[in-house]
C-alpha cells in the first residue's frame, strides 16, 4: 500500500474540519475525492503534503511504509509526493523554469541522483513541456506571474510530470477551466498514470472525471469519507446531487 | 612585533610609503577632537597648507551644527570626544591562527567561498610573506597607468596630483553639506582616488585593488572619482566579508564628476557588522555620497546593503548638465535589529536629463527599513524625466517598511513616475516552494532574489553572485 491514512483529525485556526478521515491508495490507482463545499476535500490534501496551517491532532498517514505526518513538507516532496495546487503562488523574479530546475535537483540529489545541469534541463522539459502545450515564452515567465487560470493549472500538471512523483495529489485542479483546458490538464494527467504511481483527484465536479477515469470514488460529507465506490458512485452523485448523500446519512442516524 | 606581522603591515600600508609609513604604528591620538587634533592630523599627514584649510574651516562649521534628525532611526547618542580620530592603520587584535577567529565570522567566509589568506587578512591573523594579490594589484596598476588612470589611495593623490584634488574636493559635497559629511571633511582619514583622463575606457572593474588598500582607509573614508570628457569607469567598492571594526562611527564622503559625455558606475556591496541578533553593537554607518553629472554624462549607483546596525546613507546625482543621466538601484536589507534610512536624490537641473530609481527594500526580524527619496526638477529642467520603483518585502510581522517619496517639480513639461510596493513573503509562497522539494530557507532565498533581480543584473557579473550570497547570509534565520 502507498498510502494508509486512519482515524486522520486535522484543525484549522482551530476549527476542526477533518473528524477521523480513513483511506487507503495502492500504487497504480486513481482515486477520486468528492464533496460538497466545506466538506474538507482540500484539507486532506493539504494535511497530507504538510501545510503548516493544517494541525493533524489525532491519527496517522503512512506514505511508502514511513510515517508521513513525521516528515517536513520539503522530505515529503521529495519522497515522491506531489502536490497540484488548487491557487499555485506566484513567484516574481523567478524563471518558471529556473524554479523547477532547482525543484528537480532537490528531488533528485534526496534520491542520490546526479544534479542536471541546464543542458541536460532543458532537454527533459522539451519532451514534458509539450504534452501539456507549454511553450518555451512561459517557461522563461515568472513561476505563475501573470498567468491565465488555465495556465497556471497546466503549469501544476507540467511540474508534476517533470518531478515525477510517486504519488499526486490533485487538488481542484478542474476549478476554473473553460473545457479545452480541462482537457488539456486531463490529457496530461492521463498521459502520467502509470503502474508505480498513484493519483488521487480531489474534485467538487463529475465533469472532470469524465476525462480522468477513476478507479475509487469517495465521497466527503463533514470531514469523513461516507460513501466509497468505483467510478459509476461520480455519476449517481451528478444525477442525485450531494444532497441526497447527506439526506440518506440523516435518515440512517434517524 | 614578530616579522610576519611586520610584512603585513607593511604591505597593507604600501599606499601609504610616501606620507608616514615609519611612524604610524605607534601613532594613535588620545580620544577628542579639537583644532589642535585637526593641525595634528594634517601634519602628521604632511599635507598641504590647503588641504589644512579645508579641514580647519569643515571642523569650525562642524562645531555649529547638529545631528540630523530628521531620519526615521533610533540612534543612540554619540560621544564625539570619546573616539581617536586617528590611528592608522588600525590595529586589530593579532590573532595567531584562523582558530581564535569567531566561528560565526569563519563560517560566512567559508559560505561565501573566500581564499584562505584573504580570510587571515581580514580577520587579522598574521599572514605568510606572500600574498598573491598584492602583486596582483601592482600589474593591474601598470596597466592603469600606461592609459593615464590614476587609481591611489586619496592620501598619495593629494602628494602627488594636488590640482585634481583641490579642483574636486568638495565641489559635489561642499564642506557645509550636513553634520557627517563635514565631520568627514575635518578629520578624513583616507579612501581612494581615480582620474580617468579625457575618451579613456578604463578597461576593468576597479575592485581588487581597493579591496586590500580598503582595511586602512578608517572610520572617515574619503573617495573621489573624477571621470574626464567620454571617459567611462566602473567602481566597485566593497568587502564582501563581514568587518568586524572597533569603530562605532563610520562617516564617509563619496564624490563623483562626471565630466561631459563621461559615464561612472559605482557599485557598493555593504557588510559591515551589522550587531548580534539581540541588537548590541554594530557600525554606524553615515554615509554622503553624491555624483554631478555634466552634459550627456552619466552616473549609476547601484547598492546592496546588508550590514551595519544603522544605515543613512542617499547617494544621489546632481544632474547639472544637459541630456545627462542619473541611476539608482538598490537592495536593503535589514534583520534582527537592523535600522536602514536610504534612498537618493536626482536633482534634475538639465534639460531633458533623466533619473530611474529602483529601490528593493528587505525587513526580517526586528529590522526597520526606510526608503527616502526625492525628486527635485528645476525650472530650466524642460523635457526632464523621472521613473522610481520602490518595493518593499518583508519577512515575518515584527519588520518594518516605510517610504517618503518627496517630490519637488518646477517645470511643467517634465515627466515623473513613482511606483511603490509593499509585499510580504507569505507562508504560502513558502509552502509552495517546500511542496516542490526545496527547503524553506532555498525558498526565502528564491524569494528574494527574484525580488531583487532587477538590482543585482545592475552589478557586475561577479559581485552579483556574491551579492546573492551575502544577502541569504543576512536573512539566515529569519524564518522559522
Amino acid at each position: 500500500m502507498l498510502l494508509d491514512v486512519r482515524d486522520l483529525r486535522v484543525s484549522v485556526e482551530d476549527k476542526e474540519i477533518l473528524q477521523g478521515l480513513s483511506l487507503a491508495v495502492n500504487t497504480g490507482e486513481v482515486h477520486a475525492i468528492m464533496g460538497p463545499n466545506g466538506s474538507g476535500k482540500s484539507t486532506l490534501a493539504r494535511a497530507l503534503a504538510g501545510h503548516p496551517a493544517y494541525a493533524v491532532t489525532a491519527g496517522t498517514a503512512t506514505y511508502d511504509g514511513k510515517d508521513l505526518l513525521a516528515m517536513s513538507p520539503e522530505d515529503r516532496a521529495r519522497e515522491g509526493l506531489f502536490m497540484a495546487f488548487q491557487y499555485p503562488v506566484e513567484i516574481p523574479g523567478i524563471n518558471n523554469a529556473y524554479f523547477l530546475k532547482a525543484a528537480l535537483n532537490a528531488v533528485r540529489k534526496h534520491r542520490g541522483q546526479e544534479e542536471l545541469d541546464a543542458v541536460e534541463f532543458m532537454a527533459l522539459v522539451k519532451e514534458k513541456a509539450k504534452l501539456l502545450d507549454i511553450d518555451r515564452e512561459m517557461l522563461g515567465r515568472s513561476v505563475n506571474e501573470g498567468f491565465s487560470g488555465g495556465e497556471k493549472k497546466r503549469n501544476e500538471i507540467f511540474q508534476m510530470a517533470v518531478l515525477e512523483p510517486r504519488l499526486a495529489l490533485l487538488d481542484e485542479t478542474d476549478s476554473g477551466l473553460d473545457i479545452d483546458a480541462l482537457k488539456i490538464v486531463a490529457n496530461g494527467v492521463n498521459a502520467l498514470r502509470r503502474p508505480d504511481r498513484a493519483i488521487v483527484v480531489v474534485t467538487h465536479y463529475q465533469r472532470l472525471l469524465n476525462y480522468i477515469v477513476p478507479d475509487f470514488v469517495h465521497v466527503l460529507s463533514q470531514g469523513r469519507i461516507v460513501r466509497s465506490g468505483g467510478k459509476e458512485l461520480a455519476h449517481e452523485l451528478e444525477a442525485k446531487g450531494y444532497g441526497w448523500i447527506d439526506a440518506e446519512l440523516a435518515g440512517a442516524k434517524a | 612585533m614578530s616579522t610576519s606581522t611586520e610584512t603585513i603591515e607593511q604591505l597593507a600600508s604600501r599606499e601609504y610609503k610616501y606620507g608616514f609609513e615609519t611612524k604610524l604604528e605607534t601613532d594613535t591620538f588620545p580620544p577628542g577632537l579639537d583644532e589642535q587634533v585637526v593641525r595634528m592630523l594634517s601634519a602628521i599627514k604632511e599635507e598641504p597648507e590647503w588641504l589644512l584649510e579645508f579641514r580647519l574651516k569643515s571642523f569650525r562649521a562642524w562645531l555649529q551644527m547638529k545631528e540630523p534628525a530628521w531620519h526615521n532611526l533610533k540612534i543612540q547618542p554619540i560621544d564625539y570626544q570619546a573616539a581617536s580620530y586617528y590611528s592608522a592603520p588600525k590595529k586589530k587584535p593579532e590573532l595567531k591562527s584562523m582558530d581564535e577567529v569567531d566561528p560565526e565570522v569563519r563560517r560566512t567566509f567559508e559560505r561565501l567561498g573566500i581564499p584562505l589568506e584573504e580570510q587571515k587578512l581580514l580577520s587579522g591573523v598574521a599572514v605568510d610573506a606572500v600574498f598573491d594579490s598584492v602583486s596582483v594589484a601592482t600589474t593591474f596598476r601598470a596597466k592603469l597607468l600606461e592609459l593615464g588612470i590614476i587609481f591611489c589611495s586619496f592620501s598619495e593623490a593629494v602628494k602627488h596630483h594636488p590640482e585634481l584634488v583641490k579642483k574636486h574636493l568638495g565641489s559635489v559635497v561642499p564642506y557645509t553639506d550636513n553634520f557627517y559629511a563635514t565631520l568627514n571633511s575635518a578629520v578624513f582619514s583616507d579612501g581612494s582616488f581615480v582620474y580617468v583622463p579625457k575618451g579613456v575606457r578604463c578597461p576593468m572593474e576597479l575592485s581588487t585593488y581597493f579591496r586590500i588598500n580598503a582595511k586602512n582607509t578608517g572610520q572617515f573614508e574619503r573617495t573621489l572619482i573624477v571621470a574626464d570628457e567620454g571617459s567611462y569607469v566602473s567602481y566597485l567598492e566593497g568587502c564582501t566579508a563581514p568587518m568586524r571594526d572597533e569603530h562605532q562611527l563610520h562617516a564617509a564622503v563619496v564624490e563623483l564628476v562626471a565630466l561631459d559625455h563621461a559615464t561612472i558606475k559605482y557599485s557598493t556591496i555593504q557588510n559591515w557588522y551589522p550587531g548580534d541578533a539581540q541588537g548590541k553593537g554594530g557600525i554606524y554607518n553615515f554615509v554622503t555620497k553624491r555624483g554631478r553629472a555634466d552634459k550627456h554624462s552619466k552616473i549609476t549607483w547601484t547598492q546592496v546593503e546588508t550590514g551595519s546596525a544603522i544605515t543613512w546613507k542617499y547617494p544621489s546625482c546632481i544632474l547639472q548638465g544637459d541630456y545627462s543621466v542619473g541611476e539608482f538601484y538598490s537592495v536593503a536589507t535589514t534583520n534582527n535589529w537592523q535600522q536602514a534610512d536610504t534612498g537618493t536624490k536626482m536633482i534634475h537641473l538639465g534639460k531633458h536629463s533623466r533619473s530611474t530609481i529602483v529601490s528593493k527594500g528587505i525587513s526580517a526580524g526586528h529590522g526597520q527599513n526606510t526608503y527616502r527619496g526625492a525628486v527635485k526638477i528645476a525650472r530650466n529642467a524642460a523635457g526632464a524625466r523621472n521613473y522610481s520603483q520602490c518595493d518593499s518585502l518583508l519577512i515575518g510581522d515584527k519588520c518594518g517598511a516605510h517610504t517618503f517619496p518627496y517630490l519637488e517639480i518646477k517645470n511643467s513639461t517634465a515627466r515623473v513616475e513613482h511606483e511603490a510596493s509593499t509585499s510580504k513573503i507569505g507562508e504560502d509562497q513558502i509552502f509552495y516552494c517546500r511542496q516542490r522539494g526545496l527547503s524553506s530557507e532555498d525558498a526565502v532565498n528564491m524569494i528574494v532574489s527574484g525580488f531583487c533581480k532587477e538590482v543585482f543584473r545592475e552589478l557586475p557579473m561577479e559581485f552579483a553572485v556574491e551579492a546573492q550570497k551575502l544577502l541569504s547570509i543576512s536573512l539566515e534565520g529569519s524564518v522559522g
